[in-house]
């Protein structure tokens, strides 16, 4: 077993980072695959939180990294799923606790026990970032249909290739189809043309999310089927190499947009 | 009749569109350190390259960035006024 290591990043705060993690690692468990996720955020952890497991946390990465713990002891075990782990970031530290050379040794160590190890980054380009890129066999950039996150995902697309991780996949995270038919939000292809990276998830705008949050169960474990939830599971097996058809979020056109559609064809 | 044309072609008011056009030029700054200013100096450098040799559409020309996964390049679009007087008047009048 040699563990593929996947880096969530984006740049942007708020763009859904930690969402993806959480629903990337749980959909991939409950394929079956072992998984960890790590959550790289030190100081502002979140990804215990979106995954259900905050009250389980006894050690966390800066634990491990200092020596405190084994990391097998700072790895919570997600009842749910018992291939599914979490390493907590630490809460009351700061990103210098960690170093790149840290996040290496850590994935390394892994490597052998589990399929998959995600690294939910924090927003920035700064240290915890780095920390999190340094072990990256694949970098998934999300972002958002709007100016300010397109522009902090081109930024970091340019810092991953330059340190050769690239080049990236993308995921466009919180599409409204409606405002894209009215011609008030990028469209992939707007966001495709100007970034130039491959595309490896849509995710629409999806109230589940903020339920799932509110409860700790990350939206790929609901009982009943939503956009989100399909959107999730394509992209864990796109990532496991299955290459799954997009889904067509735009389906539910009315007579007037055909219309338009149709009226402004090749302009 | 606006609404009409709106309808027909809502291209004109989109503001995605106005994102785009916005977002590349702030991205042509932030990705080559090449700033609007900077473009607008070297349009002026080529209009006075050309505007004694042929006759050029000074104000037509145009100079942006084009990225693909392999390449970025500096692309400047010279538009040549001298075949036909004819069809630049007609341009004109479309304007």
């Amino acid at each position: 077993m040699s563990a593929r290591v996947i880096t969530v990043s984006s740049g942007k705060g708020g763009v859904g980072k930690t969402t993806v993690t959480a629903n990337l690692a749980t959909a991939l468990a409950m394929a079956g695959k072992k998984v960890v996720a790590i959550d790289c955020d030190i100081g502002l952890r979140n990804l215990d939180l979106i995954m259900g497991l905050e009250n389980r946390i006894v050690y966390d990465l800066v634990d491990i990294v200092e020596g405190r713990c084994r990391l097998r002891q700072a790895m919570i075990r997600d009842k749910r799923h018992p291939e599914l782990h979490l390493i907590p970031a630490a809460q009351t530290r700061d990103k210098s606790a960690v170093t790149p050379d840290d996040m290496v040794r850590v994935c390394d160590d892994l490597k052998n026990r589990v399929d998959y190890v995600f690294l939910d980054c924090p927003a920035g380009i700064e240290g915890g970032f780095r920390n999190a890129i340094e072990p990256a066999h694949q970098v998934i950039v999300v972002t958002n249909p709007e100016v300010s996150s397109v522009r902090d995902a081109d930024r970091i697309i340019g810092i991953i290739e330059a340190k050769e991780k690239g080049p990236g996949q993308l995921i466009i995270n919180r599409l409204k189809p409606d405002m894209i038919s009215r011609g008030d939000m990028f469209s992939i292809d707007d966001i495709l043309d100007i970034l130039a990276i491959e595309l490896i998830g849509i995710i629409p705008e999806d109230d589940n999310i903020v339920v799932s949050a509110n409860k700790g169960v990350p939206v790929v474990m609901d009982k009943n089927e939503s956009l989100a939830k399909m959107a999730f599971r394509n992209i864990a097996q796109r990532l496991d190499g299955n290459p799954v058809p997009f889904q067509d979020l735009t389906k539910k056109k009315n007579l007037l947009k055909r219309f338009r559609a149709w009226a402004s064809r090749g302009k | 009749m606006g609404w009409f044309r709106n309808i027909l072609n809502p291209k004109s008011h989109q503001s995605a569109s106005v994102a785009k056009n916005r977002l590349q030029m702030v991205l042509s700054h932030d990705r080559f350190n090449i700033s609007p200013q900077l473009i607008e100096e070297i349009k002026d450098d080529i209009i006075a390259i050309f505007v004694d040799r042929f006759s050029i559409d000074a104000d037509a020309v145009e100079i942006h960035i084009t990225r693909t996964p392999t390449e970025s390049r500096l692309v400047a679009e010279i538009p040549i006024l001298t075949p036909s007087r004819h069809r630049i008047a007609r341009r004109a009048k479309r304007n």
